[in-house]
């Protein structure tokens, strides 16, 4: 890895991005993942190494966010700067270069408006190679389901914050199973645990969104 | 006005409600529907809520005004009801507490992030002190701001609802034990660093609530004690972590488990004492039981 991608994925871990940014401290007045993003495709750097960068740092913070070494914002400026980068890289998407992963619906589900969870979940997610369809805050079953049928091979993500939305998540768990039998599912939340998690029929759970990543990259097929 | 301050200097211990969210969802409340709006549309549930805390012998009710902020109400399409829900609410709990109860106008967060841009500092400022003014107007004797996360959010809240109201004002943050074994709310602020600078902001008590338990209350309860010796703290807990048995959520914690663990939390500091997400007035009945052995 060169030096300037090295910097790159360092600047999404730690969240920087660009120059103007006071975030974080100690890289106060230094450059961004969009300034280095933007030399980097001057340099002639392909877009694929570039990518894989974002996948490196998003990849670092999210091990710290599990390991609670640090917190929401810290994740939030990371996927601030992993976006800087994949400004830069929508020609590339746009003309071919690049592909996604796969796809992941993703949505909090009826009766919940938290959307910082889900949020996260989103934005690591996307920066590990994947597209996601944000259905947004209190998604009606109906809603995820006719997302699923529109996006073959997707998998679902589905977010709960309210302990008195967790029911409801079993509905549309049993729901979205019973017209797609074939899509994984993955739940996650601050009242859900493994074991709701089973118990609700799901495929997967993670307590925080590099764990999405990891189930998405290991049990979905992709392609 | 009453003074929850002058209270707690003669009584050690006041006891205060439980759920309301967990509780208006057992009342018929649907996934998708505005609490809030209950406060006029099901005025009578909301208040048999309010009334049945008051009959399990809570000192001090909460209102219907969790989700009352304009930003949240927006959601609904109901961000310019924001006053008229939030007096309802106030109006409500101050019928079923009478004279001789403390009403606790209730603040919920936003929902929404100062850090990332989706709001601006006024704006949510300005939502809160249209919050806060409507509880007191609704006949509020306090305001109580639960389960925040961010200090910036907090702060304002405090702010608004001291400098636009004459009320005491209690701030009680949201906080889960770490990997590491330490309590940090999700934004990362140790309930040390959060009673140094809600208490700055101008908070007359301050406290912790929701989380994971009564259990994991007292560590929280032990740290903010040592940061400061005289601050009054307020402990909403949840009934342990929820559980799902057959498509319904249960919470695990018994009244009496929770009866059994409130002279630990009394001893470590706690100066007011009631529940969160599905605790029951059965829970808030057998509190009183317990702390009026005391």
């Amino acid at each position: 890895m060169s030096e300037l991608i090295k910097q790159i994925a360092y600047c999404i871990e730690r969240g920087k991005v660009n120059k103007m940014s006071p975030f974080p401290n100690d890289m106060k007045e230094q450059p961004g993942t969009d300034e280095l993003t933007k030399q980097a495709i001057e340099e002639g750097i392909g877009p694929d190494v570039i990518l894989e960068a974002c996948n490196d740092g998003m990849q670092k913070v999210g091990d710290k966010f599990g390991r609670n070494e640090v917190f929401v914002p810290e994740l939030l400026m990371a996927a601030k700067a992993m976006n800087a980068v994949m400004e830069h890289l929508k020609p590339f998407f746009a003309a071919g270069n690049l592909k996604v992963k796969g796809k992941f619906v993703l949505g909090t589900v009826a009766g919940d408006l938290h959307d910082i969870g889900k949020n996260l979940v989103s934005m690591v997610v996307e920066g590990n190679g994947w597209q996601v369809i944000d259905l947004g805050v209190d998604v009606k079953t109906e809603k995820f389901i006719s997302a699923v049928k529109e996006n073959p091979g997707c998998a679902v993500g589905l977010s709960a914050l309210l302990t008195t939305t967790m029911a409801n998540m079993e509905k549309t768990v049993s729901a979205i199973r019973e017209e797609c039998p074939s899509v994984k599912i993955i739940v996650g939340g601050a009242p859900v645990t493994m074991n709701s998690a089973k118990r609700m029929g799901a495929d997967g759970y993670s307590p925080d969104p590099q764990g999405a990543v990891t189930f998405l990259n290991q049990s979905v097929s992709i392609g | 006005m009453k003074s929850i301050l002058k209270r707690l200097n003669q009584e050690k211990v006041l006891v205060s409600d439980g759920a309301w969210g967990t509780f208006l969802h057992k009342r018929g409340l649907q996934p998708g529907e505005c609490p809030e709006l209950w406060n006029v549309t099901q005025r009578n549930d909301v208040l048999a809520i309010a009334k049945s805390y008051i009959d399990a012998g809570a000192d001090m009710i909460l209102t219907n005004s969790f989700g009352g902020s304009p930003v949240k109400l927006a959601h609904y399409g109901l961000k310019d009801r924001a006053s008229e829900l939030n007096q309802a609410a106030a109006e409500i709990s101050r019928q079923a507490a009478g004279d001789d109860h403390y009403v606790l106008g209730n603040i919920g967060p936003t929902g929404v992030m100062l850090m990332m841009g989706q709001v601006s500092e006024q704006e949510m400022y300005d939502g809160f002190s249209i919050q806060a003014e409507a509880l007191k107007l609704g006949g509020a004797d306090a305001i109580c701001i639960e389960t925040m996360a961010a200090l910036d959010e907090g702060i304002l809240a405090v702010r608004a609802a001291k400098e636009n109201t004459d009320l005491e004002v209690i701030c009680s943050f949201t906080f889960e034990k770490t990997i590491q074994g330490d309590y940090k709310s999700m934004m990362g602020v140790s309930p040390s660093e959060m009673i140094k600078a809600i208490k700055d902001a101008g908070a007359d008590i301050i406290g912790t609530n929701c989380g994971n338990g009564f259990d994991q209350m007292i560590p929280i309860v032990e740290e903010m004690r040592k940061a400061d010796a005289a601050i009054p703290i307020l402990v909403h807990a949840n009934a342990g972590i929820p559980l799902i048995e057959e498509g319904e959520t249960i919470f695990p914690e018994t009244p009496e488990m929770m009866a059994s663990k409130v002279y630990e939390l009394i001893n470590c500091g706690a100066n007011i004492i009631g529940g969160c997400c599905g605790t029951t007035p059965d829970h808030i009945r057998a509190l009183v039981k317990e702390i009026k052995k005391l």
